[in-house]
Protein backbone atom coordinates (compact mmCIF):
# COMPACT_ATOMS: atom_id res chain seq x y z
CA UNK A 1 0.00 0.00 0.00
CA UNK A 2 1.22 3.34 -0.90
CA UNK A 3 1.12 6.18 1.06
CA UNK A 4 0.80 9.81 -1.05
CA UNK A 5 1.93 13.33 0.15
CA UNK A 6 -0.03 15.67 -1.29
CA UNK A 7 0.76 17.64 -3.86
CA UNK A 8 1.91 14.98 -6.13
CA UNK A 9 5.05 15.00 -8.30
CA UNK A 10 5.25 14.37 -11.46
CA UNK A 11 7.88 11.39 -11.14
CA UNK A 12 5.52 9.81 -8.22
CA UNK A 13 2.62 10.27 -10.75
CA UNK A 14 4.53 8.80 -13.86
CA UNK A 15 5.74 5.36 -11.35
CA UNK A 16 1.42 4.94 -10.84
CA UNK A 17 -0.51 2.30 -12.86
CA UNK A 18 -3.70 0.99 -12.83
CA UNK A 19 -4.59 -1.20 -9.97
CA UNK A 20 -2.37 0.68 -7.81
CA UNK A 21 -4.17 1.23 -3.98
CA UNK A 22 -3.20 4.56 -2.43
CA UNK A 23 -3.71 6.57 0.81
CA UNK A 24 -3.56 10.04 0.20
CA UNK A 25 -2.82 12.59 2.90
CA UNK A 26 -2.60 16.54 2.13
CA UNK A 27 -4.99 19.41 0.96
CA UNK A 28 -7.54 18.85 -1.62
CA UNK A 29 -10.90 20.84 -3.02
CA UNK A 30 -14.13 19.00 -3.86
CA UNK A 31 -15.89 20.10 -6.89
CA UNK A 32 -18.63 18.55 -9.09
CA UNK A 33 -20.65 19.44 -12.04
CA UNK A 34 -21.86 23.07 -10.99
CA UNK A 35 -17.64 24.11 -10.13
CA UNK A 36 -16.70 22.19 -13.55
CA UNK A 37 -19.26 24.44 -15.43
CA UNK A 38 -18.34 27.11 -14.12
CA UNK A 39 -14.69 26.46 -14.36
CA UNK A 40 -15.02 26.28 -17.93
CA UNK A 41 -17.61 28.51 -19.09
CA UNK A 42 -15.39 31.71 -16.18
CA UNK A 43 -11.92 31.44 -17.05
CA UNK A 44 -11.25 28.66 -19.74
CA UNK A 45 -13.79 29.17 -22.55
CA UNK A 46 -14.98 32.27 -21.26
CA UNK A 47 -18.21 32.42 -22.59
CA UNK A 48 -19.48 34.51 -19.62
CA UNK A 49 -17.74 37.03 -17.72
CA UNK A 50 -16.53 36.83 -14.34
CA UNK A 51 -18.84 37.94 -11.66
CA UNK A 52 -19.60 38.46 -7.63
CA UNK A 53 -16.65 36.90 -5.90
CA UNK A 54 -15.65 34.78 -8.95
CA UNK A 55 -11.65 36.29 -9.53
CA UNK A 56 -10.84 36.10 -5.63
CA UNK A 57 -12.19 32.22 -5.42
CA UNK A 58 -10.32 31.87 -9.14
CA UNK A 59 -6.76 33.32 -7.06
CA UNK A 60 -7.42 31.28 -3.80
CA UNK A 61 -7.92 28.15 -5.67
CA UNK A 62 -5.68 28.25 -8.07
CA UNK A 63 -2.56 26.98 -5.55
CA UNK A 64 -4.51 24.35 -3.68
CA UNK A 65 -5.33 22.82 -6.82
CA UNK A 66 -1.59 22.96 -9.04
CA UNK A 67 -0.29 19.57 -8.43
CA UNK A 68 -3.38 18.27 -6.35
CA UNK A 69 -6.46 16.16 -6.32
CA UNK A 70 -10.15 17.75 -7.58
CA UNK A 71 -12.46 15.47 -5.49
CA UNK A 72 -15.96 14.82 -7.35
CA UNK A 73 -18.16 14.68 -4.32
CA UNK A 74 -21.54 16.01 -2.86
CA UNK A 75 -20.72 15.81 0.93
CA UNK A 76 -22.68 15.88 3.76
CA UNK A 77 -21.47 18.55 6.03
CA UNK A 78 -22.69 19.61 9.91
CA UNK A 79 -21.98 22.94 11.67
CA UNK A 80 -23.69 24.55 8.41
CA UNK A 81 -25.24 27.18 11.17
CA UNK A 82 -22.13 27.90 13.16
CA UNK A 83 -19.16 27.35 10.57
CA UNK A 84 -17.88 24.81 12.38
CA UNK A 85 -17.78 22.34 9.59
CA UNK A 86 -17.36 19.08 9.37
CA UNK A 87 -17.98 16.28 6.90
CA UNK A 88 -19.91 14.00 8.02
CA UNK A 89 -20.38 11.98 5.03
CA UNK A 90 -18.56 12.52 2.28
CA UNK A 91 -18.19 9.39 -0.43
CA UNK A 92 -17.98 9.95 -4.47
CA UNK A 93 -20.09 11.05 -7.31
CA UNK A 94 -20.39 9.78 -10.40
CA UNK A 95 -17.37 10.70 -12.56
CA UNK A 96 -18.40 10.68 -16.05
CA UNK A 97 -20.80 13.71 -15.84
CA UNK A 98 -17.61 15.64 -15.89
CA UNK A 99 -16.25 14.27 -18.96
CA UNK A 100 -17.29 17.42 -21.06
CA UNK A 101 -14.80 19.19 -18.73
CA UNK A 102 -12.68 17.46 -17.25
CA UNK A 103 -9.51 17.27 -19.28
CA UNK A 104 -9.63 21.15 -19.97
CA UNK A 105 -10.11 21.90 -16.31
CA UNK A 106 -7.20 19.12 -15.15
CA UNK A 107 -5.08 21.28 -17.88
CA UNK A 108 -5.60 24.48 -16.91
CA UNK A 109 -5.12 24.23 -13.12
CA UNK A 110 -1.88 21.76 -13.48
CA UNK A 111 -4.18 19.27 -11.67
CA UNK A 112 -2.94 15.77 -10.85
CA UNK A 113 -5.58 13.87 -9.18
CA UNK A 114 -9.05 13.32 -10.46
CA UNK A 115 -11.33 11.78 -7.52
CA UNK A 116 -14.56 9.74 -7.92
CA UNK A 117 -16.36 6.90 -9.02
CA UNK A 118 -16.88 5.24 -12.00
CA UNK A 119 -13.80 6.31 -14.28
CA UNK A 120 -13.71 8.90 -17.12
CA UNK A 121 -13.54 8.71 -20.73
CA UNK A 122 -10.88 9.65 -23.86
CA UNK A 123 -10.58 13.21 -22.86
CA UNK A 124 -9.95 12.86 -19.09
CA UNK A 125 -7.33 9.82 -20.70
CA UNK A 126 -5.54 12.11 -22.81
CA UNK A 127 -5.39 14.61 -20.07
CA UNK A 128 -3.86 12.33 -18.02
CA UNK A 129 -1.02 11.41 -20.36
CA UNK A 130 -0.63 15.15 -20.96
CA UNK A 131 -0.33 16.93 -17.81
CA UNK A 132 0.50 14.46 -16.16
CA UNK A 133 -2.33 13.43 -13.92
CA UNK A 134 -4.41 10.06 -13.12
CA UNK A 135 -7.68 9.17 -11.83
CA UNK A 136 -8.25 8.04 -8.20
CA UNK A 137 -11.42 5.61 -7.84
CA UNK A 138 -13.07 6.56 -4.33
CA UNK A 139 -15.11 3.59 -2.97
CA UNK A 140 -18.42 4.45 -3.93
CA UNK A 141 -20.73 5.14 -1.14
CA UNK A 142 -18.43 4.94 1.56
CA UNK A 143 -19.09 7.81 3.14
CA UNK A 144 -18.83 7.57 6.58
CA UNK A 145 -15.46 5.80 6.28
CA UNK A 146 -14.24 8.42 3.94
CA UNK A 147 -15.38 11.21 6.15
CA UNK A 148 -13.36 10.68 8.90
CA UNK A 149 -10.46 10.69 7.03
CA UNK A 150 -11.28 14.41 6.55
CA UNK A 151 -9.64 15.89 9.62
CA UNK A 152 -10.04 19.33 8.88
CA UNK A 153 -12.53 21.52 6.55
CA UNK A 154 -10.08 24.47 5.79
CA UNK A 155 -12.48 26.88 3.66
CA UNK A 156 -15.35 26.71 1.18
CA UNK A 157 -15.84 28.89 -1.20
CA UNK A 158 -19.20 29.21 -3.96
CA UNK A 159 -21.26 28.12 -1.18
CA UNK A 160 -24.41 29.41 -2.90
CA UNK A 161 -23.91 26.38 -5.13
CA UNK A 162 -25.58 24.76 -2.34
CA UNK A 163 -23.89 22.25 0.18
CA UNK A 164 -22.78 19.57 -2.63
CA UNK A 165 -22.22 21.93 -5.35
CA UNK A 166 -19.85 24.28 -3.65
CA UNK A 167 -15.90 23.57 -3.47
CA UNK A 168 -14.81 22.64 0.47
CA UNK A 169 -10.97 22.97 0.79
CA UNK A 170 -10.56 19.93 3.16
CA UNK A 171 -7.39 18.56 4.56
CA UNK A 172 -7.29 14.75 4.43
CA UNK A 173 -5.03 11.88 6.01
CA UNK A 174 -4.96 7.76 4.47
CA UNK A 175 -7.84 8.78 2.18
CA UNK A 176 -8.27 5.25 0.33
CA UNK A 177 -8.33 5.20 -3.63
CA UNK A 178 -7.41 2.69 -6.47
CA UNK A 179 -5.58 3.84 -9.69
CA UNK A 180 -7.92 3.23 -12.29
CA UNK A 181 -6.42 5.30 -15.38
CA UNK A 182 -2.87 6.16 -15.35
CA UNK A 183 -1.00 8.69 -17.28
CA UNK A 184 0.48 6.45 -19.74
CA UNK A 185 -3.17 5.41 -21.56
CA UNK A 186 -4.42 2.33 -19.28
CA UNK A 187 -7.71 2.81 -18.43
CA UNK A 188 -9.36 -0.10 -15.85
CA UNK A 189 -12.72 0.99 -16.52
CA UNK A 190 -12.21 0.57 -20.62
CA UNK A 191 -10.50 -2.69 -20.14
CA UNK A 192 -13.89 -3.98 -17.90
CA UNK A 193 -16.00 -2.53 -20.60
CA UNK A 194 -14.43 -4.49 -23.15
CA UNK A 195 -14.24 -8.15 -21.56
CA UNK A 196 -17.87 -7.32 -19.75
CA UNK A 197 -19.21 -6.57 -23.70
CA UNK A 198 -17.89 -10.07 -24.88
CA UNK A 199 -19.27 -12.03 -22.35
CA UNK A 200 -22.71 -10.29 -23.11
CA UNK A 201 -22.47 -10.46 -26.72
CA UNK A 202 -22.28 -14.35 -26.08
CA UNK A 203 -24.96 -14.10 -23.37
CA UNK A 204 -27.19 -12.30 -25.69
CA UNK A 205 -26.92 -14.84 -28.94
CA UNK A 206 -28.45 -17.53 -26.30
CA UNK A 207 -31.87 -18.34 -25.81
CA UNK B 1 -55.04 10.96 14.72
CA UNK B 2 -52.08 9.87 16.41
CA UNK B 3 -48.81 12.48 15.67
CA UNK B 4 -45.78 10.13 14.32
CA UNK B 5 -43.17 12.58 13.07
CA UNK B 6 -40.58 12.07 15.64
CA UNK B 7 -41.38 7.73 14.86
CA UNK B 8 -40.83 9.04 11.50
CA UNK B 9 -37.67 10.68 12.36
CA UNK B 10 -36.87 7.70 13.67
CA UNK B 11 -37.03 5.36 10.39
CA UNK B 12 -35.55 7.96 8.55
CA UNK B 13 -32.28 7.81 10.99
CA UNK B 14 -32.48 4.04 10.74
CA UNK B 15 -33.03 4.04 7.18
CA UNK B 16 -30.05 6.26 6.43
CA UNK B 17 -27.54 4.68 9.05
CA UNK B 18 -28.31 1.29 9.65
CA UNK B 19 -28.13 -1.06 6.62
CA UNK B 20 -30.54 -3.58 6.16
CA UNK B 21 -29.34 -7.12 8.12
CA UNK B 22 -30.34 -8.84 4.63
CA UNK B 23 -27.81 -6.72 2.51
CA UNK B 24 -25.46 -6.28 4.81
CA UNK B 25 -24.93 -10.73 4.60
CA UNK B 26 -25.19 -10.34 1.37
CA UNK B 27 -22.28 -8.42 0.89
CA UNK B 28 -20.10 -10.64 3.61
CA UNK B 29 -21.15 -13.51 1.16
CA UNK B 30 -20.07 -11.03 -1.71
CA UNK B 31 -16.52 -10.67 0.01
CA UNK B 32 -15.65 -14.58 -0.06
CA UNK B 33 -15.94 -14.64 -3.71
CA UNK B 34 -13.09 -12.13 -4.16
CA UNK B 35 -9.49 -12.35 -4.43
CA UNK B 36 -7.49 -11.46 -1.53
CA UNK B 37 -5.80 -8.25 -2.16
CA UNK B 38 -7.74 -7.71 -5.50
CA UNK B 39 -9.05 -4.07 -5.83
CA UNK B 40 -12.57 -5.81 -5.81
CA UNK B 41 -12.08 -7.38 -2.41
CA UNK B 42 -10.85 -4.50 -0.84
CA UNK B 43 -13.66 -2.36 -2.12
CA UNK B 44 -16.09 -4.62 -0.70
CA UNK B 45 -14.36 -4.67 2.65
CA UNK B 46 -14.19 -1.16 2.90
CA UNK B 47 -17.68 -0.87 1.84
CA UNK B 48 -18.47 -3.00 4.92
CA UNK B 49 -16.06 -1.29 7.40
CA UNK B 50 -18.42 1.85 6.50
CA UNK B 51 -21.19 0.26 7.05
CA UNK B 52 -20.48 -0.97 10.62
CA UNK B 53 -18.81 2.90 11.30
CA UNK B 54 -22.49 4.26 10.13
CA UNK B 55 -24.20 2.04 12.64
CA UNK B 56 -22.07 2.85 15.14
CA UNK B 57 -22.00 6.61 14.99
CA UNK B 58 -25.19 7.14 13.13
CA UNK B 59 -24.17 8.77 9.88
CA UNK B 60 -25.35 8.32 6.53
CA UNK B 61 -23.91 5.40 4.94
CA UNK B 62 -23.78 7.09 1.67
CA UNK B 63 -23.61 10.90 1.39
CA UNK B 64 -26.22 10.85 -1.43
CA UNK B 65 -28.98 9.72 0.51
CA UNK B 66 -31.32 10.13 -2.54
CA UNK B 67 -34.91 10.70 -3.01
CA UNK B 68 -36.77 9.33 -0.05
CA UNK B 69 -39.62 7.74 -1.34
CA UNK B 70 -42.37 6.10 1.65
CA UNK B 71 -44.62 3.89 1.12
CA UNK B 72 -47.56 4.48 3.57
CA UNK B 73 -50.60 1.56 3.78
CA UNK B 74 -52.77 2.58 6.30
CA UNK B 75 -56.60 1.44 7.91
CA UNK B 76 -59.30 3.27 7.02
CA UNK B 77 -59.32 6.53 9.06
CA UNK B 78 -56.38 8.14 8.59
CA UNK B 79 -55.92 11.71 6.71
CA UNK B 80 -53.19 10.88 4.39
CA UNK B 81 -52.84 15.09 4.11
CA UNK B 82 -51.87 15.19 7.82
CA UNK B 83 -49.45 11.90 7.57
CA UNK B 84 -47.84 13.60 4.25
CA UNK B 85 -47.16 16.57 6.82
CA UNK B 86 -45.80 14.49 9.22
CA UNK B 87 -43.46 13.27 7.02
CA UNK B 88 -42.36 16.32 5.68
CA UNK B 89 -41.70 17.53 9.23
CA UNK B 90 -39.53 14.39 10.17
CA UNK B 91 -37.46 14.93 6.28
CA UNK B 92 -36.59 18.53 6.98
CA UNK B 93 -35.45 17.50 10.89
CA UNK B 94 -34.05 14.35 9.50
CA UNK B 95 -31.83 17.02 7.33
CA UNK B 96 -31.15 19.32 9.89
CA UNK B 97 -29.72 16.07 11.75
CA UNK B 98 -27.56 15.64 9.20
CA UNK B 99 -29.27 12.36 8.31
CA UNK B 100 -30.19 13.49 4.97
CA UNK B 101 -28.70 16.01 2.82
CA UNK B 102 -30.49 18.35 1.00
CA UNK B 103 -31.07 16.93 -1.48
CA UNK B 104 -34.30 18.65 -3.19
CA UNK B 105 -33.26 21.06 -6.31
CA UNK B 106 -35.87 23.15 -8.12
CA UNK B 107 -34.99 21.87 -12.08
CA UNK B 108 -36.13 25.43 -13.28
CA UNK B 109 -33.72 27.99 -10.84
CA UNK B 110 -31.39 25.34 -10.16
CA UNK B 111 -32.12 26.09 -6.61
CA UNK B 112 -31.25 23.86 -3.72
CA UNK B 113 -34.30 24.07 -1.18
CA UNK B 114 -32.20 23.08 1.64
CA UNK B 115 -34.54 21.34 3.99
CA UNK B 116 -35.41 18.29 0.88
CA UNK B 117 -39.07 19.57 0.51
CA UNK B 118 -39.86 20.60 -2.91
CA UNK B 119 -42.99 19.94 -3.96
CA UNK B 120 -45.75 17.32 -4.12
CA UNK B 121 -43.35 14.80 -5.19
CA UNK B 122 -40.08 15.41 -3.16
CA UNK B 123 -40.28 13.95 -0.95
CA UNK B 124 -41.92 11.01 -2.75
CA UNK B 125 -45.12 9.13 -0.61
CA UNK B 126 -46.75 6.59 -1.75
CA UNK B 127 -50.87 6.05 0.44
CA UNK B 128 -52.54 2.94 -0.09
CA UNK B 129 -55.57 2.17 2.57
CA UNK B 130 -55.49 -1.57 3.63
CA UNK B 131 -57.23 -3.26 5.42
CA UNK B 132 -56.72 -4.65 9.02
CA UNK B 133 -55.59 -2.41 11.93
CA UNK B 134 -51.79 -1.94 11.39
CA UNK B 135 -49.97 1.07 9.68
CA UNK B 136 -47.29 0.54 7.86
CA UNK B 137 -44.50 3.00 6.45
CA UNK B 138 -41.83 1.55 4.26
CA UNK B 139 -38.89 3.82 3.17
CA UNK B 140 -36.06 3.43 0.38
CA UNK B 141 -33.50 6.14 0.06
CA UNK B 142 -32.36 5.91 -3.34
CA UNK B 143 -29.11 8.00 -4.73
CA UNK B 144 -28.79 9.18 -8.36
CA UNK B 145 -25.85 7.57 -9.44
CA UNK B 146 -28.20 3.79 -9.58
CA UNK B 147 -31.26 5.80 -10.15
CA UNK B 148 -29.61 7.65 -13.23
CA UNK B 149 -28.84 4.23 -14.65
CA UNK B 150 -32.01 3.03 -14.41
CA UNK B 151 -33.70 1.66 -17.64
CA UNK B 152 -36.99 1.18 -20.16
CA UNK B 153 -37.35 -0.83 -22.82
CA UNK B 154 -40.06 -0.97 -25.14
CA UNK B 155 -40.02 -4.84 -26.71
CA UNK B 156 -39.29 -5.73 -29.24
CA UNK B 157 -35.88 -4.37 -29.43
CA UNK B 158 -33.82 -5.46 -32.45
CA UNK B 159 -30.56 -4.15 -32.00
CA UNK B 160 -30.94 -7.07 -28.44
CA UNK B 161 -32.66 -9.47 -30.85
CA UNK B 162 -35.19 -9.17 -27.59
CA UNK B 163 -39.07 -10.49 -28.25
CA UNK B 164 -42.00 -9.88 -26.46
CA UNK B 165 -41.57 -13.00 -24.01
CA UNK B 166 -39.34 -13.83 -20.61
CA UNK B 167 -36.41 -14.46 -23.14
CA UNK B 168 -36.72 -11.31 -24.25
CA UNK B 169 -37.13 -9.44 -20.95
CA UNK B 170 -33.96 -11.48 -19.96
CA UNK B 171 -31.97 -9.97 -22.78
CA UNK B 172 -32.84 -6.79 -21.99
CA UNK B 173 -32.09 -6.74 -18.26
CA UNK B 174 -28.55 -7.59 -19.26
CA UNK B 175 -27.65 -5.02 -21.58
CA UNK B 176 -28.84 -2.46 -18.89
CA UNK B 177 -26.72 -4.26 -16.30
CA UNK B 178 -23.87 -3.73 -18.56
CA UNK B 179 -24.85 -0.27 -19.47
CA UNK B 180 -24.51 0.42 -15.70
CA UNK B 181 -21.10 -0.39 -14.96
CA UNK B 182 -18.95 1.77 -12.87
CA UNK B 183 -22.09 4.02 -12.28
CA UNK B 184 -24.01 2.72 -9.93
CA UNK B 185 -21.88 1.57 -7.27
CA UNK B 186 -22.26 -2.44 -7.54
CA UNK B 187 -22.65 -4.98 -6.24
CA UNK B 188 -25.93 -3.85 -7.11
CA UNK B 189 -30.15 -5.12 -6.79
CA UNK B 190 -32.33 -5.07 -9.97
CA UNK B 191 -35.68 -4.44 -9.43
CA UNK B 192 -37.36 -5.21 -12.62
CA UNK B 193 -41.14 -4.85 -13.58
CA UNK B 194 -42.29 -6.52 -16.65
CA UNK B 195 -45.43 -4.49 -18.75
CA UNK B 196 -47.61 -1.44 -17.12
CA UNK B 197 -47.42 2.01 -18.66
CA UNK B 198 -43.93 3.59 -18.76
CA UNK B 199 -45.30 5.00 -15.22
CA UNK B 200 -46.62 2.46 -13.80
CA UNK B 201 -43.51 -0.03 -14.87
CA UNK B 202 -41.28 2.23 -13.15
CA UNK B 203 -43.13 2.39 -9.85
CA UNK B 204 -43.61 -1.38 -10.10
CA UNK B 205 -39.65 -1.77 -10.48
CA UNK B 206 -39.23 0.56 -7.03
CA UNK B 207 -41.77 -1.66 -4.93
CA UNK B 208 -40.25 -4.88 -6.15
CA UNK B 209 -36.80 -3.46 -4.38
CA UNK B 210 -39.08 -3.62 -1.13
CA UNK B 211 -38.77 -7.61 -1.33
CA UNK B 212 -36.51 -9.06 1.53
CA UNK B 213 -33.32 -10.43 -1.06
CA UNK B 214 -34.33 -14.13 0.30
CA UNK B 215 -37.84 -13.59 -1.28
CA UNK B 216 -38.73 -14.73 -4.69
CA UNK B 217 -40.76 -13.66 -6.47
CA UNK B 218 -44.25 -15.94 -6.36
CA UNK B 219 -44.68 -16.20 -9.86
CA UNK B 220 -42.70 -19.68 -10.09
CA UNK B 221 -41.26 -18.35 -13.55
CA UNK B 222 -40.25 -15.05 -12.63
CA UNK B 223 -38.53 -16.23 -10.00
CA UNK B 224 -36.49 -19.25 -11.91
CA UNK B 225 -35.43 -15.87 -14.11
CA UNK B 226 -34.74 -14.01 -11.28
CA UNK B 227 -32.26 -16.73 -10.09
CA UNK B 228 -31.06 -16.92 -13.61
CA UNK B 229 -30.41 -12.85 -14.08
CA UNK B 230 -28.62 -12.66 -11.05
CA UNK B 231 -26.14 -15.83 -11.83
CA UNK B 232 -25.55 -14.20 -15.72
CA UNK B 233 -25.45 -10.62 -14.31
CA UNK B 234 -22.52 -11.93 -12.24
CA UNK B 235 -20.93 -13.72 -15.70
CA UNK B 236 -19.94 -10.41 -16.99
CA UNK B 237 -17.16 -9.59 -14.54
CA UNK B 238 -17.90 -5.98 -13.96
CA UNK B 239 -17.32 -6.65 -10.25
CA UNK B 240 -17.75 -4.18 -7.03
CA UNK B 241 -17.38 -0.81 -8.14
CA UNK B 242 -16.68 -2.09 -11.72
CA UNK B 243 -13.40 -3.30 -10.80
CA UNK B 244 -13.69 -6.36 -12.00
CA UNK B 245 -14.65 -9.68 -10.15
CA UNK B 246 -17.14 -12.16 -9.26
CA UNK B 247 -20.05 -10.24 -7.82
CA UNK B 248 -21.73 -7.99 -9.61
CA UNK B 249 -25.65 -8.24 -8.77
CA UNK B 250 -26.57 -9.57 -5.26
CA UNK B 251 -30.54 -10.07 -6.12
CA UNK B 252 -32.67 -9.51 -9.21
CA UNK B 253 -36.53 -8.56 -8.01
CA UNK B 254 -39.47 -8.75 -10.64
CA UNK B 255 -43.01 -8.13 -10.65
CA UNK B 256 -45.14 -7.85 -13.19
CA UNK B 257 -48.05 -5.83 -14.83
CA UNK B 258 -51.26 -5.90 -17.21
CA UNK B 259 -50.16 -3.88 -20.25
CA UNK B 260 -51.98 -2.90 -22.86
CA UNK B 261 -51.84 -5.02 -26.69
CA UNK B 262 -49.69 -2.74 -27.94
CA UNK B 263 -47.20 -2.07 -25.29
CA UNK B 264 -44.33 -4.12 -24.16
CA UNK B 265 -42.17 -2.12 -21.44
CA UNK B 266 -39.51 -3.51 -19.25
CA UNK B 267 -37.98 -1.21 -16.67
CA UNK B 268 -35.52 -1.78 -14.80
CA UNK B 269 -34.61 -0.01 -11.09
CA UNK B 270 -31.03 -0.64 -10.48
CA UNK B 271 -30.11 -0.27 -6.63
CA UNK B 272 -26.75 0.14 -5.00
CA UNK B 273 -24.85 -1.56 -2.72
CA UNK B 274 -26.33 1.25 -0.51
CA UNK B 275 -29.74 -0.61 -0.50
CA UNK B 276 -31.18 1.67 2.43
CA UNK B 277 -35.27 0.12 2.80
CA UNK B 278 -36.78 0.18 6.57
CA UNK B 279 -40.12 -0.24 7.55
CA UNK B 280 -41.91 0.51 10.59
CA UNK B 281 -45.27 -0.41 12.18
CA UNK B 282 -47.89 1.01 14.23
CA UNK B 283 -49.96 -1.96 15.95
CA UNK B 284 -51.92 -1.21 18.67
CA UNK B 285 -50.65 2.52 19.45
CA UNK B 286 -47.17 0.76 19.74
CA UNK B 287 -44.39 0.89 16.89
CA UNK B 288 -41.53 -1.05 15.81
CA UNK B 289 -38.85 -1.17 12.86
CA UNK B 290 -37.66 -3.72 10.94
S1 LIG C 1 -25.08 4.90 -6.22
FE1 LIG C 1 -25.66 4.49 -4.10
S2 LIG C 1 -23.77 4.05 -2.97
FE2 LIG C 1 -23.25 5.02 -4.91
S3 LIG C 1 -23.04 7.16 -4.41
FE3 LIG C 1 -25.12 6.86 -5.16
S4 LIG C 1 -26.35 6.42 -3.34
FE4 LIG C 1 -24.21 6.21 -2.77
Amino acid sequence: MNKIQLPFDDQTILALKVGDPLYLSGVMVTGRDTVHKWMVDTFIKKTRPPAGDDLQVYQAIQPLLAGSCIYHCGPVVSGLDTQEYRFVAAGPTTSSREEPYQGDVMRHFKIQGVIGKGGMGPKTLQACAEVPGVYLHAIGGAASLIAQTVKRVLGVYKLEFGVPEAMWVIEVEDFPVVVTMDAHGNSLHAEVAQRSKAVLDELLAKA
Amino acid sequence: MQDLTSEILELVRLTSTDLPPDVEAALREATQAEEPGSAARNALDTILMNVELSRRNSTPICQDTGTPIFFVRYPEGWSTRQLRAQIENAVAEATRKAYLRPNAVDSLSGKNSGNNLGDDHFPTVHFEEVEGEALTIELILKGGGCENVGAQYSLPNAALGAGRDLAGVRKVVLDAVHKAQGQGCAPGILGVAVGGDRGTSYLASKEALLRRLDQPSDDPELAELEQRLTQEANQLEIGPMGFGGKTTVLATKMTSLHRLPASFFVTISYMCWAYRRRKMTLRNGQVSYE
